[in-house]
């Protein structure tokens, strides 16, 4: 029953280095004196913390609540008292740090009650809720939350188990499917009952033949069509998508899912994990972790997910020479910036580096497009052009050429005759595309909002013309009704002519009116009930101040302007509101499509 | 800081062009032995020049000169240039042709792997452009001791009319075009061997040799050798049956010549030439069928130089056009 084998464009052949740590069984890491767990595991999510300062806490007592579509839930890995919370550097290329709960564990290993979930009893949607409340993640490297991957797609038709591991050095995953063959086999099953799918294949580099022989018995002793396929030894056959493309000849291509394509992908680690969560009861609270490279005690440790890696150096014994810790394979990790940093879900090897295993590159020559990248890429790109427009700063070029389809698994630049750090150069253009994209985007939310700013001053005042307008035409009504239309008319000899089918006009008429009249009142009220003596003296001196304002009037017009000067002023914003209106609403739109 | 990865193929461009120069040593070890050490003369010459050109070159443009020069790909350069030149052409037109390829076409253009012309076939057009004659006086194979191919490499007068005879390509050319006769007649001349020229065809095998010991180490794929040979065979073989008398056969076409040493060093030249798969094909095919061309109508007895510059001119319309599809493009998603 053996499957036809595919096959994926390019790969290299490194020397695969196995050998140091393949042959030593994995051991429980001694218990750290402190914990460090993040509440950050993948780039996309980080866990609400429930606990406080000094609280004791049980080994797998929840301490994160999962939060967002790619959240899961963080566990205590061992009983004790967290003892602060606090930033502490990650285990990352660039040592930022994440809020982290420090915990020293009392070493007592009590544990929180808790007992087997029947996933066969329940329905889909709690059995996910149940798997990322215990913190399963992908183990292969990225976390990638395990729920989503299940959550995601109907109709798989393939479970693919990853044990590739094609990364030289490596081999946590070899001593995984050696040991606990039984368990990866039976949360593969809970995996495959959980998505619907049709068979398991199980894909493992032919350098493993323990790991093979190991995963065949125990797949031979249950009824699920499980295959355990050996795979040509090329890195990076474990990629995911390489794996898939090997074992069942679909290639997904980058940014979609197994699950659109009908297969998805779980590391051997994450079903190893799932079938404790599910059988036990358990949170995903350690991991298998490769101690190897220059060292003279090479193993493989189950490590608690927050020791710090600090601590699990003298299990190794590093060797004199050691300059640097690699986190991760060669091809694809990196120098650990801070050796304090916590080993967390997806950390899956620890190389002491030296410069004899890891010398030096030499310096970096020119290109002679010789073409060696392109015959290595796995991913089918032509990584010379790629590095010509990203040296180049044509990130537009390089993003025509597939710059986003690179997997930086590293092949390129293993290969290259000049010694290119290529996977840098794609680094860089990735990570100035996304920051000219997040530059962009603030600039146009800040545009919009301007633009809505502007759209709703004139919003406002176009409605509030229009209110003034609908209560003119009230009052004109009112006055039409009581039959005092003349006194609109009378309003005022330096007011422009209205009509009555102007409601703008009307209004500002009406206002006038209303004005003058009150004025009046006013007026009125100031000069009642005086003694005649009086009364003849204001008389008089109404008289004398008519005159002058007629002189003053005849001499300049200047200051009956602004009256007249106020109805078009108000008539000429109207339209600009609508425009205004309507070129919003097109940036709307336009957004909308960016999106 | 580094970034992964750590670990690298011990490759480099200074091994690769190591291998050509060792793929080259058949070939000039044929010509040796077929055509006398004349050979050795000016490879010693040129690739004198040709270091010593890169050094200052790299020097004025500061970079680092001892691993510019370290690549060996000026060494590479300047041994082509020899081996397409007549191998008792004057000392000062290798010098001028190795400082045309150098200067003008590889370092003007940025330096190595930034040319986009291959230096030594504009190097070869532009001194067969420039010294018509004294680029087509090749000597007979066995006709001249090493004394006399010396005298006439350093030597300034030239009286060689009585030394040196027509190629195999030329006698050809001008065979039929003076309505000498047919094929056959022109190839009972004494220029001509079994397959090419006499002699000549010997060397073109020691090129195949090394040719195959490139493919064979991997230090260049089959695309291109293939494309150029069916490219320059199919065409020649279209006109030969079409008229036999009056055209020479492929396999005539394929031994004589650069035709040998084109194909597995010359077009192959990864910085002027085309790099995608499909793009090899269409850029090697183009200069066998160019070459067969110039050739048998152009001016010139042999055109793959002339070929091979103006595909290089094509050659960034050939990449963009055959791009290959990348992980995925060719998946469909479920129904």
């Amino acid at each position: 029953m053996s499957a036809r084998l595919f096959s994926f464009h390019g790969g290299v052949k490194p020397e695969h280095h196995k050998n140091e740590s393949a042959g030593s069984p994995i051991r429980p890491a001694p218990l750290p004196t402190r914990l460090i767990v993040p509440l950050r595991h993948n780039t996309r999510a980080v866990a609400v913390c429930r606990v406080e300062p000094g609280q004791t806490v049980l080994k797998g007592e929840r301490i994160g609540d999962a939060e967002g579509v790619l959240g899961t839930a963080v566990h205590a890995p061992a009983s004790g008292t967290v003892v602060e919370i606090r930033e502490h550097p990650m285990a990352h290329p660039s040592g930022l740090a994440t809020t982290c709960v420090v915990i020293e564990p009392d070493g007592e290993e009590r544990w929180v009650p808790h007992q087997p979930y029947d996933h066969l009893a329940s329905d889909r949607q709690s059995t996910l809720n149940y798997l990322r409340d215990s913190g399963i993640v992908g183990m292969g490297g990225a976390a990638f939350p395990s729920h989503v991957k299940l959550g995601a797609g109907s109709g798989i038709e393939t479970l693919v188990l990853n044990g590739a591991e094609c990364e030289p050095w490596i081999t946590c995953d070899d001593r995984l499917m050696r040991e606990r063959a039984v368990t990866i086999i039976d949360g593969a099953i809970i995996l495959f009952e959980l998505i619907g799918a049709r068979r398991i294949l199980v894909g493992i580099e032919d350098n493993k033949p323990e790991a093979i022989a190991a995963m065949r018995a125990a797949a031979a002793d249950c009824k699920a069509p499980i295959e355990v396929v050996a795979v040509p030894t090329r890195y990076p056959a474990g990629g995911e998508k390489q794996l898939i493309r090997v074992l069942t000849g679909i290639e997904i291509p980058h940014g979609k899912l197994g699950g659109e394509y009908g297969v998805q992908c779980f590391n051997v680690g994450t079903a190893h994990a799932v079938h404790r969560a599910i059988r036990h009861g358990e949170p995903l609270l350690s991991r298998v972790v490769t101690l190897t490279g220059n060292a003279a005690q090479p193993g493989n440790y189950e490590v608690l997910i927050g020791t710090p890696i600090a601590d699990l150096l003298p299990l190794m014994q590093p060797k004199p020479g050691t300059d640097r810790y690699l986190l991760g394979g060669p091809m694809m990790g990196f120098a650990l910036p801070d050796l304090s940093v916590p080993i967390v879900k997806g950390s899956n090897c620890i190389i002491a580096a030296s410069q004899a295993l890891f010398p030096e590159p030499e310096p970096e020559l020119a290109c002679i497009r010789c073409g060696e990248c392109a015959r290595a890429c796995p991913a089918d790109l032509q990584p010379f052009e790629l590095y010509w427009y990203s040296r180049s700063r044509n990130f537009g070029k390089a993003q025509e050429y597939h710059l986003f389809d690179c997997i930086e698994c590293g092949c390129c630049a293993f290969v290259c005759p000049s010694h290119i750090p290529l996977v840098d150069y794609y680094r860089f253009a990735k990570t100035e595309i996304w920051a000219r994209e997040r530059e962009n985007t603030a600039a146009s939310q800040a545009r919009d909002r301007f633009e809505f700013r502007n759209y709703r001053i004139e919003r406002e005042k176009a409605e509030k013309a229009a209110r003034l307008a609908a209560k003119a035409a009230e009052t004109k009504a009112k006055l039409a009704k009581t039959g005092e239309p003349v006194a609109i008319e009378k309003g005022g000899d330096d007011k422009p002519a209205v009509s009555s089918d102007d409601p703008k006009k009307a209004l500002i008429a009406a206002a006038l009116a209303r004005a003058k009249q009150q004025k009046a009142e006013v007026e009125a009220r100031n000069t009642t009930d005086l003694p005649p003596e009086t009364a003849a003296e204001i008389a008089e001196i109404d008289a004398r101040r008519k005159s002058l304002d007629l002189s003053s009037k005849a001499t300049s017009t200047a200051s009956s302007t602004p009256n007249q000067a106020s109805p078009p002023s108000v008539e000429s914003k109207l339209p600009q509101a609508n425009d205004a209106a309507d070129s919003t609403g097109t940036a709307v739109h336009v957004n909308e499509e960016r999106k | 800081m580094i970034h992964s990865p750590y670990i690298r193929k011990p490759a480099s461009v200074s091994s690769v062009m190591l291998t050509v120069l060792l793929a080259l040593i058949p070939g000039i070890a044929m010509y040796v032995w077929q055509v006398g050490a004349g050979i050795l003369v000016n490879l010693l010459i040129a690739t004198i020049v040709a270091v010593a050109a890169e050094a200052l070159v790299l020097k004025l443009r500061g970079r680092p000169v001892l691993l510019g020069i370290g690549d060996l790909s000026a060494v590479v350069t300047a041994w082509l240039i020899v081996l397409c030149f007549p191998p008792i052409v004057p000392w000062w037109i290798t010098v001028i042709a190795v400082l045309v390829a150098i200067i003008a076409v590889k370092h003007l253009y940025g330096g190595l792997g930034q040319n986009p012309f291959n230096p030594a076939m504009v190097a070869y057009c532009a001194m067969i452009v420039a010294y018509p004659s004294l680029m087509s006086q090749w000597p007979p194979a066995g006709g001249l001791d090493f004394q006399t191919q010396l005298g006439l490499i350093l030597g300034g007068m030239r009286d060689i009319d009585a030394v040196t005879a027509a190629t195999a390509l030329d006698a050809m050319r001008t065979g039929l075009r003076t309505g000498a006769g047919t094929i056959d007649a022109v190839m009972t001349q004494p220029t001509f061997g079994t397959l090419g020229g006499r002699g000549y065809e010997w060397i073109a095998l020691g090129y195949l040799v090394g040719g195959l010991i490139l493919l064979f180490r991997r230090t260049i794929t089959w695309h291109m050798p293939v494309a150029f040979i069916v490219g320059l065979a199919s065409t020649a073989c279209l006109f030969w049956l079409f008229n036999p008398a009056q055209f020479a056969s492929p396999l005539f076409h394929l031994a004589s010549g650069g035709a040998m040493l084109a194909a597995f060093f010359i077009v192959t030249d990864p910085v002027s030439g085309a790099t995608t798969p499909r793009g090899k094909l269409i850029f090697a095919a183009g200069i066998g069928i160019l070459a067969y061309l110039i050739r048998a109508f152009g001016a010139f007895p042999e055109g793959i130089a002339f070929a091979v510059l103006l595909m290089n001119m094509c050659v960034p319309l050939i990449d963009m056009k055959t791009q290959p599809p990348v992980f995925g493009q060719r998946s469909r998603k479920l129904p």
